[in-house]
């Protein structure tokens, strides 16, 4: 038997070996494997009726993210990496980007108390109790934001938390875009 | 005796209480038919959890799970087929969500993967096997190989062989 067939199984092993470090390092520079596409993109809004958080018999219905481009955010109180963005949020809104905040499967009370205490960085917030715009949306988690053009189109969806690193990287580059394509 | 019933009733009202969190954990559905039920059954083991990746969502715990398996049922009751509640699922969260998930170029390797796996073991095998074959008929044997061969043929057409032994 030809002696260099011997090395055929350390070489695959090699290879598979190079395969998962790449894979790891990747993982460990944010780029999560269970991250999903969202089916989405390049689709409208879904058409909801849902109340405002604070103001109850206040409704909502999707053509508030038409006319220029924003953020929908979807946040809740039970989840910590909502309240690590929460600031970062209030950073991004005083810098006068549009964001739309949906309150996900949530106790208003709580919710409210919450946006009085951190600060508020939504233009409306929505109140959707039983998650059914979530669901809708695709949501599998908060927090998620969906980047959405001025005709309402969502353009990309972003899941877990928006900080100075993945705004700077790709968030912004693409709400920038969208900005001049509103313009034009 | 008022004592003992008061007590017989604390003691009762005492497994309800130790029972309530177990009953909350079990969401119950009334079917209108037993198709229903079954459909609804298909469904939640085929359906995948978003969340849970890896898990269906009969089986997961997740907050989302319990909302798919809701709107599952939800759908169902209104008349919707298995088929409209799978597409209602992928037209939300991909074709991620079902584990019988329809050939599309991206998922084709699912098919065609092991297919091929098994052809290339096949062609292996067999080229393997007719170059051992081809071996086996090129033999050359030395000039001195072949007058041994030779000398050790004769000899034994000279003895005969009446045991049927091999000398």
């Amino acid at each position: 038997m030809n002696k260099k067939l011997l090395f055929v199984p350390l070489v695959l092993f090699l290879a598979l070996a190079m395969v998962f470090m790449v894979q790891l390092t990747r993982n460990a520079g944010g780029d999560d494997p269970t991250k999903l596409e969202s089916v989405l993109v390049g689709k409208p809004v879904p058409n909801f009726k849902l109340e405002d958080l604070v103001e109850t018999g206040k409704l909502y219905e999707q053509d508030i993210f038409k006319g220029e481009p924003l953020l929908l955010n979807v946040w809740a109180t039970w989840c910590p990496t909502c309240y690590a963005e929460h600031t970062y949020l209030n950073d991004l809104a005083s810098k006068g980007v549009k964001i739309i905040g949906l309150n996900y499967k949530d106790e208003r009370i709580k919710a409210v108390r919450w946006l009085n205490e951190l600060g508020n960085p939504y233009i409306h917030s929505l109140f959707d109790g039983n998650g059914m715009l979530g669901m809708d949306l695709g949501v599998y988690g908060a927090p998620e934001t969906f980047l959405i053009d001025a005709k309402g189109i969502v353009r990309y969806r972003h899941v877990g938390d928006v900080n100075e690193r993945n705004w700077a990287d790709t968030l912004e580059p693409m709400y920038q875009a969208l900005l001049e394509e509103a313009k034009g | 005796m008022m004592k003992r019933i008061s007590a017989m009733l604390l003691a009762l009202g005492m497994v309800f209480v130790a029972a309530l969190p177990v009953m909350a954990a079990i969401d119950v559905y009334e079917f209108e038919s037993a198709e229903q039920e079954k459909a609804f059954r298909d469904l939640t083991i085929t359906l995948r959890c978003p969340k849970c990746q890896n898990n269906n969502i009969a089986d997961s715990n997740a907050e989302l799970a319990k909302d798919m398996r809701q709107k599952a049922f939800d759908l169902l009751s209104e008349g919707k087929s298995e088929q409209d509640v799978i597409d209602y699922m992928i037209a939300r969260y991909g074709n991620f969500v079902t584990y019988d998930p329809p050939m599309t170029m991206s998922t084709v390797i699912l098919w065609a993967g092991p297919l091929l796996f098994v052809l290339i073991g096949f062609t292996v095998l067999v080229t393997r096997s007719r170059k051992n074959g081809e071996k086996q008929t090129t033999v050359k044997l030395k000039a001195d190989e072949e007058q041994r061969l030779k000398s050790l043929l004769e000899e034994m057409e000279q003895q005969p062989n009446n045991n049927g032994k091999v000398k």
